[in-house]
């Protein structure tokens, strides 16, 4: 039999988090802290009408954009918080999580195998890569740095961008850093991108997980809707991982062919989860403020922990991870990760996992009580004494 | 901060000082004086404990009672709700709008108890006109507590 693969495919590096994960997942008695969803359940009134749809037998496909009021709301909850305006028939599409926008974004966009350059920040989400290799672009990647708290500076995106550089990814609030772009930040993007005629893909999912001020959408900058792609969803805002509910909104022209894509694979996003996402945009925004308020203690916490251990960490202001440098150690982030999991059964995530940039860090998620927190931070108090010591040897 | 921390606490009155600080982003010293502020303006009431009683060997009875009363020229209801709040027996007090007038919340060792006291003590009570007795049988939650069930932790130990 001949090989059945594609070889593009089979030549795509499985997630680093995969590898580390098989190990954890043997440590029964491990606590973690290394999960990238809310830890809150979806907050009922919103699960309620998901369940009251179904009782009213929406059990049917939708439109292939999704319901026609869900996307009114999204284009509400933009122009609230925003003040960008999208048209709900043109240019709004609801997709199955975020996940797939971003997909089916560089699927619309991509020129396969002509050296199209899709240029991505990280240390940032596993799948910006694949799907652009899926998609028949190249990947550039951007590394981060720690001196500029993992923002993306005009600079080093004006030293990646060349005459095949089609698409910007713009991954904040960011995880695995927890690092935002406010304003100014995005303001020397959005310039650059306009002289450069580069496309924008700003994957906001962690936008309203913001501790400094508020989010600001690069789409709403000057110039700058008609060459973003917005994404965002109900994933972390409303603690709806499982439902796998996002949106992409854009220009007509990107939007009309993601919907053909998506139409064609997928058909529509879940009818309930549409339903429920209906609720969430219209009485959701008590539930993020009190989500917020919590995750901004831990936040709090968590770097007043790091201090007190002598852990460097630049203080981030979004999502819901923290990013401590572990270089002082001599050992990489997987060296590191493995030890503090056998030694303290404790699994926090290589920053590998997310990119080479994420070599000497260490991804911590607060999407846990304070009382796990505090366990995990003695644990981690207690590994570094230890390891200081044996440095000392 | 008062609203925020009067949250936290309200939850978990036992976090120290120097935790509330830190995940308040203040000084200690500031959590201290917003607290003393808090007791004096009667804001903070106290610091009690949730028990569920149910799981230890002690028995108790919980009993909800509604009660009817004439109201008193020049004093309302203010003046018969305070002589029933007086007994230790009753928990809670609420003037309640709608079929009834107070809404009694009573604790007491057997049910025995809890039915001579409405019977000897409440309902002769000078302008109580009924009472009607709720035996509570089970408690499922209580100041936002679910007691009935424990919070599983259903995520993968690794997601991106």
């Amino acid at each position: 039999m001949r090989n059945p693969l594609a070889e593009q495919v089979v030549d795509i590096k499985p997630s680093g988090i995969r590898k580390f994960f098989d190990i954890v997942s043997e440590m029964k008695d491990a606590i973690s802290l290394g999960v990238g969803e809310p830890d809150f359940d979806t907050p009922w009134h919103i699960r309620d009408e998901g369940i009251y749809s179904l009782e009213k037998g929406h059990t049917k496909y939708t439109s292939n954009a999704g319901l026609r009021t869900l996307r009114e709301e999204v284009g509400n909850y933009l122009y609230r918080t925003q003040g960008v305006r999208y048209h709900a028939d043109k240019e709004v599409l609801i997709t199955v999580g975020g996940s797939e926008a971003i997909d089916i974004g560089m699927r619309a966009l991509i020129n396969p195998g002509v050296g199209e350059e899709v240029l991505i920040p990280q240390p940032s989400y596993v799948s910006y890569e694949p799907c652009a290799i899926l998609a028949g672009a190249k990947p550039v990647i951007i590394n981060l740095k720690a001196e500029n708290e993992f923002r993306l500076t005009a600079e080093e995106l004006l030293e990646a961008v060349t005459e095949k550089t089609k698409l910007l990814i713009l991954p904040f609030p960011n995880n695995p850093t927890g690092a935002i772009m406010e304003r100014e930040d995005l303001e020397a993007i959005a310039k650059i991108a306009i002289e450069k005629d580069i496309i924008v893909m700003s994957d906001e999912i962690y936008g309203e997980l913001t501790y400094k001020g508020k989010h600001v959408s690069i789409a709403g900058l000057p110039g700058m809707k008609e060459r973003t792609i917005l994404i965002n969803g109900f994933s972390k805002t409303y603690a709806m991982t499982g439902w796998r509910m996002g949106y992409a909104c854009g220009p007509e022209n990107i939007i009309e062919q993601m919907t053909k894509i998506h139409q064609f694979a997928i058909m529509c996003a879940p009818t309930t989860g549409q339903y429920a996402g209906i609720e969430a945009l219209r009485n959701g925004e008590e539930d993020i403020i009190e989500m917020r308020t919590a995750y901004n203690q831990r936040r709090r916490y968590l770097m007043h922990a790091f201090r007190e251990m002598g852990l460097a960490c630049f203080e981030p202001f979004g999502a819901f991870y923290v990013f401590p440098c572990i270089k002082e150690f001599g050992m990489t982030s997987e060296e590191f990760a493995s030890r503090f999991l056998e030694e303290e059964k404790v699994a926090a995530v290589p920053g590998t996992a997310f990119g080479e940039s994420g070599e000497g860090f260490l991804r911590i998620s607060y999407a846990y009580s304070l009382e796990k927190l505090k366990v995990a931070m003695e644990r981690l108090s207690r590994f570094i004494t230890r390891l200081r010591e044996e440095q000392k040897k | 901060m008062r609203e925020e921390l009067l949250r936290i606490i309200e939850k978990n009155s036992r976090m120290n000082l120097k935790e509330l600080a830190v995940i308040l982003g203040v000084e200690e010293i500031d959590i201290v004086n917003e607290l003393a502020a808090l007791e004096n303006e009667g804001i903070i009431c106290g610091y009690h404990t949730m028990i569920n009683w149910e799981m230890t060997s002690i028995e108790k009875v919980n009993a909800l009672i509604e009660v009817r009363i004439t109201p008193q020229r020049g004093q309302g209801f203010d003046n018969i709700a305070e002589r029933i709040y007086k007994y230790s027996e009753v928990h809670s007090v609420y003037l309640i709008s709608g079929g009834y007038d107070l809404l009694v919340s009573l604790e007491g060792k057997t049910l025995k108890q809890v039915s001579n006291f409405v019977s000897d003590k409440l309902s002769t009570l000078d302008g109580v006109l009924s009472t009607a007795t709720h035996f509570v049988l089970k408690k499922y939650k209580e100041h936002g507590t679910i007691l009935t069930k424990k919070y599983e932790d259903e995520r993968e130990l690794i997601t991106p």
